[in-house]
């Protein structure tokens, strides 16, 4: 077992877990938190695998710090709409029908 | 050179810039609407004149470009091409004199006349396409213009009888474009060529080839209403009287008819035809689907459902005629597409004046309408007559050359066909021409009114009386250049001698 | 002068986005003209050049690969830059006399179109996976921003549903260029194709590539992952339904077919491409069903999305293991669906909104008597409609032609029936629509008349949708240039 290896097969193990989470959970934050964990799975996947010649290869270092700013973007959005969609219907999940129905004007 | 590359494109924009300008015109515009009608169809009537004598001459009209790879986008008169186009510009001519007449004061009249003219500009694409693919752009464009038309009155009945004659037209158009792709995948891209191109076709194709037949003839049969496809024809009878009229005599029925007309001559050829044994089972089906029309049409009791399964019979006639392995009955066959054209539409136009001017919409309420309206019941007499086939009538024409024809070919039991469907017509027809003359009125009409001097609105007299008198004159004079008659034979002459 | 079009072309966006930031709705809207007006220019431009020249690399502020963003300008992404020019215009011009300039929040609309305009711009041009990433994320999350703007409860739990589904779509997306990048060293797809063609296949990466194609399959709703679409689609604003429908799942579906065509023949399996037509064409058949069965006008035309995307999928399996000619008639027929759907699409909800403003509701049944006194918006629906039964002379017929060759020229004669059968299953939900405007109501006139300039815009894409047809043997050779830099990394 080599530690790249062993980066990669944790990252996918994180993986995992997020995505268990992201289905599973129906509160719209701990989805959002699932995410952000299966998120950190894939960046550890990312720099974990590619290490050809010995040390570590800077191009994924590169593109994970990228990755990290999307995703924080993306949690920030995420973290706006699910506050919005709490004060309009005072829901936390997406499972029940809101009560200000969908129904009237587009 | 180049004008004449352009003659048949010419043809066709007029209907379709005639439709735009229409849909743009305020519903208010009368006058203006109608001076746009009748001046694009006197156009049309022009150009179709000058291609019809240039044909006659050699001249080529031909416009193409690649549509697809592969597929070329094939405009063309032949000789074909231009009695189909040549039909229609006239009839929608008076079509639209008595469309005019016809929709005085009803609503949505822009849009009427403006999927009208759609309608005509795709028959006319139908009528010049060179191949398949180019044949089945406008056929389908035929489907999308018509329903507007068909559901014109916006009633629960009218929009039933638009899903009907949608999902009918649209399946057969699916059936056809499936064998028309898989033609094409087989042996390419073809052009309709008088003789056609499987005269010597592969043996290892013949399976294929007899499979794609039966696919093209079952898309195109739903139009041209051979049974069992053709039951959204009697229900699209909802639809005002010019559109039963035009689709009747002109456009969808027709465009069927002609389709199976291109396939058989211009594609398969009419010996490659003979000898995958194709004709055969289609005569027998043309047959029966003329005697079930015909039986039909004896129990209907609402004028123009009664003249829908008559035409259902009628157009069999050019089917089987083509069936006919000679080229007497072909010219039998072919005529028949003018011919009943001529006759139906001068039906329809009578029903319709019925219609609007006496509220009469079943024939147990005609009695004595011949007195009340006395030219509109000799149209309609004429009319009939021609269907039964009396001579000299234009109908009589046609029922003489196919029966010549049938005896050409030694395939008797047309004959006896022919004879049961006359006596069937006359079964049908000739109680309403007593009716019309030998019975008392009863009474009041339904719904009368009152319509100018003549016994009804000039707009609606006056197209029956001229088509009436045209069957009279293409049966009279058959044997002179340029009638029906003999540009059927100079369209059999040139599918025969190549 | 083409380096100066493509400066243009990434740098407006971004620029109008942080423009438009700064202003209210009605000043954004000024801006956002101009805006539109270079951006299509520009696009003209570059095409043009393209169509002359030929296709090249071009390495963004001169920096090259892997650390660079090489962009790849090939016929068919200018193509793609074009429409999304026109439909995203069209989009544009629509939604500025359309949304409501008073409520607050509408602002934000700018600034989230032109971000996400930027961002199909990159997924057209990118060249690399993970610069398609960026792009796709950018995409997503203004898409997910403007589904959002319709303010109420249902528009967030919508938009708050195509976040979740998107961000899983790109983490598997993410994930699979991790196990490329491991593997091959490289994020260049054209660089992983060139190591394939000389190494053996290495263990594993068809792992790779199905986690990216499952999920840019769910980001573009392939069946059975279609289900936050409808929502979504259906309740945003016309216009954003519009640029979503017609665009943006375009987006990571284009990227989905180059890794397909790149590297499915060498990587993919035949039973991976018969799954993926087979999940198409369920998405067809029951998408159009459902269509059939929806109350709401905007949720039919959201549905006929899902269906129309299934057709997409068909170039999986016609592409894979069959002739040169029969891919290469897949391919055009998959490009002429795209566009032609982009505009057939953008143009039916276009043309929806107004009817909706018109009627007042968006009821099917509030229709009866539009086709009397709204004939104009109703006929660009009808066109648009025209174009997604695939009848003739449309684009979408066209696109439906070449896959049928392409469908009886490998053998595969059952993708046949899908195409057959979804033509008719779309017309009859279209049917359906024109059925309930034929109906005649009162007989009085009690619609809203919406301004001219909304009525025109669907009317135009509706009518390229339709010419789309007849000229696309012309659309499809531009597409077919050649590419100067063929082979580079």
């Amino acid at each position: 077992m080599t530690a790249p290896l062993l980066y990669a097969l944790a990252g996918a193990l994180l993986c995992g877990l997020g995505l268990f989470g992201l289905l599973c959970l129906s509160h719209l934050l701990r989805k959002l938190l699932a995410f952000n964990v299966m998120g950190s799975g894939v960046f550890l996947v990312m720099v974990g695998l590619p290490q050809h010649q010995g040390g570590p290869d800077p191009v994924p270092q590169a593109l994970v710090l990228t990755g990290i700013v999307v995703a924080i973007a993306a949690t920030a959005l995420a973290v706006v709409l699910i506050r919005r969609y709490y004060h309009l219907s005072g829901l936390t999940t997406l499972d029940a029908e809101p009560t200000s129905r969908e129904g009237g004007q587009e | 050179m180049t004008l004449n590359m352009w003659m048949p494109l010419f043809a066709l924009m007029t209907s379709l810039m005639a439709s735009l300008v229409i849909f743009v015109l305020p519903e208010q515009g009368y006058r203006l609407r109608t001076a746009v009608n009748l001046g694009a169809a006197l156009v049309k009537l022009g150009i179709v004149a000058v291609m019809v004598w240039g044909v006659f001459h050699g001249v080529d009209y031909g416009l193409s470009f690649t549509m697809l790879p592969g597929v070329e986008f094939v405009l063309k008169a032949d000789a074909l091409s231009m009695m189909f186009a040549g039909l229609s510009a006239v009839l929608w001519f008076l079509t639209t004199i008595y469309a005019v007449g016809y929709l005085e004061d009803s609503p949505n009249r822009s849009r009427f006349f403006g999927f009208f003219s759609l309608c005509v500009a795709s028959t006319m694409g139908i009528a010049l396409a060179g191949n398949l693919f180019t044949f089945f752009l406008f056929y389908e464009m035929l489907t999308l213009a018509t329903y507007p038309l068909v559901v014109h009155r916006g009633t629960e009945q009218a929009l039933r009888a638009g899903r009907a004659y949608v999902i009918y037209t649209l399946t057969g158009g699916a059936v056809l474009l499936l064998a028309i792709a898989w033609l094409q995948g087989l042996v390419g891209d073809l052009p309709f060529r008088e003789g056609g191109h499987f005269g010597d076709a592969d043996p290892a194709l013949h399976g294929s080839l007899i499979l794609i037949f039966v696919l093209l003839i079952a898309g195109l049969g739903v139009k041209a209403a051979i049974f069992p496809l053709h039951g959204w024809l009697p229900q699209a009878m909802v639809a005002p009287a010019p559109v039963s009229a035009l689709l009747h005599a002109v456009a969808v029925v027709k465009a069927g008819a002609f389709g199976i007309v291109r396939v058989v001559y211009d594609i398969y050829g009419i010996e490659a035809s003979a000898m995958l044994g194709l004709l055969e089972p289609l005569a027998w089906l043309a047959a029966f689907t003329i005697l079930y029309g015909s039986a039909r049409a004896l129990s209907q009791v609402d004028l123009k459902r009664r003249l829908a399964f008559s035409t259902v019979s009628q157009v069999s006639y050019i089917i089987l005629g083509i069936c006919l392995f000679g080229p007497v009955g072909a010219t039998g066959g072919l005529v028949h597409l003018l011919h009943q054209g001529i006759m139906k539409i001068t039906l329809f136009f009578c029903a319709g004046n019925y219609a609007e001017t006496l509220g009469i919409h079943r024939i147990d309420e005609m009695d004595g309408a011949g007195r009340r309206m006395p030219g509109t019941s000799l149209a309609f007499t004429v009319g009939a007559f021609g269907m039964i086939g009396a001579p000299p009538l234009a109908g009589f024409i046609t029922k003489w050359t196919m029966g010549t024809g049938a005896l050409a070919s030694n395939m008797d039991w047309v004959i006896g066909v022919l004879v049961l469907s006359s006596l069937l017509n006359a079964a049908y027809f000739l109680p309403i021409l007593h009716r019309l003359w030998f019975r008392e009125p009863r009474g009041s009409w339904p719904h009368e009114r009152q319509w100018g001097r003549l016994e009804t609105s000039a707009w609606l007299f006056w197209p029956p009386m001229l088509t009436a008198a045209m069957t009279v004159l293409v049966g009279v004079l058959a044997s002179l250049p340029f009638s029906p008659l003999s540009w059927a034979e100079l369209v059999v002459l040139r599918a025969y001698s190549s | 002068m083409t380096l100066w079009l493509m400066a243009g072309l990434l740098f407006t966006p971004l620029a109008w986005a942080v423009l438009t930031l700064l202003t209210d709705f009605s000043r954004g809207r000024l801006v956002s003209w101009a805006g539109i007006l270079v951006q299509v220019l520009v696009s003209l431009g570059l095409w043009l050049a393209v169509a002359r020249d030929g296709g090249f690399y071009y390495g963004l502020g001169g920096w090259d690969a892997p650390l660079g963003i090489e962009l790849r300008v090939d016929g068919l992404a200018v193509t793609f830059v074009l429409l999304t020019a026109v439909v995203a215009g069209a989009c544009g011009l629509h939604a500025g006399a359309y949304i409501d300039p008073d409520k607050p929040w509408h602002r934000y609309f700018w600034p989230l179109f032109w971000f996400l305009w930027s961002g199909l711009n990159a997924v057209w041009l990118g060249g690399d996976l993970f610069n398609l990433y960026v792009g796709l994320e950018l995409i997503s999350l203004s898409a997910v921003g403007l589904v959002a703007l319709g303010g109420q409860a249902g528009a967030l739990r919508a938009s708050l549903r195509y976040l979740l589904a998107a961000l899983l779509g790109s983490l598997a997306y993410l994930l699979g260029v991790a196990l490329i990048y491991g593997q091959f060293g490289t994020l260049s797809i054209a660089g992983v194709a060139t190591w394939l063609s000389d190494h053996p296949v290495p263990s594993g990466s068809g792992m790779a590539l199905a986690l990216m194609i499952a999920g840019l399959a769910l980001k573009t709703a392939l069946f059975p992952l279609h289900r936050w679409l409808p929502p979504a689609h259906g309740i945003a604003k016309s216009p954003v339904s519009a640029l979503l429908s017609a665009l943006v799942v375009k987006a990571s579906f284009y990227i989905a077919a180059r890794l397909w065509l790149e590297l499915g023949q060498p990587i993919g399996s035949l039973a991976a491409a018969q799954l993926i037509g087979l999940l198409g064409s369920a998405a067809v058949v029951w998408g159009s069903w459902l269509a059939c069965r929806q109350q709401r006008l905007k949720q039919v035309v959201a549905y006929s999305s899902v269906a129309q995307i299934g057709y997409l999928f068909l170039l999986f399996p016609l592409t894979f293991s069959v002739s040169e000619t029969v891919s290469l008639q897949a391919q055009q027929g998959m490009t002429l669906q795209v566009i032609s759907h982009a505009l057939a699409k953008a143009a039916m909800f276009l043309a929806a909104g107004n009817l909706i403003l018109s009627v007042g509701s968006n009821r099917v049944d509030a229709l009866a008597g539009v086709s009397r006194f709204l004939p104009f918006s109703l006929f660009s629906f009808g066109l648009a409609g025209v174009s997604l039964m695939s009848l003739p002379p449309s684009g979408g017929f066209a696109a439906k032609w070449l896959l049928l060759q392409a469908s009886l020229g490998s053998g595969q004669w059952w993708w046949v029936l899908v195409l057959l059968a979804g033509g008719l299953l779309s017309a009859a939900y279209i049917f359906r629509i024109y059925r309930a405007s034929f109906l005649e109501s009162s007989g009085t006139d009690q619609f809203f008349h919406p301004s001219r300039s909304l009525e025109v815009i669907p009317l135009i894409l509706a009518m390229l949708a339709l010419g789309l047809g007849l000229a696309s043997d012309q659309v499809l050779t531009v597409m077919a240039l050649p590419f100067e830099g063929e082979g580079a990394p």
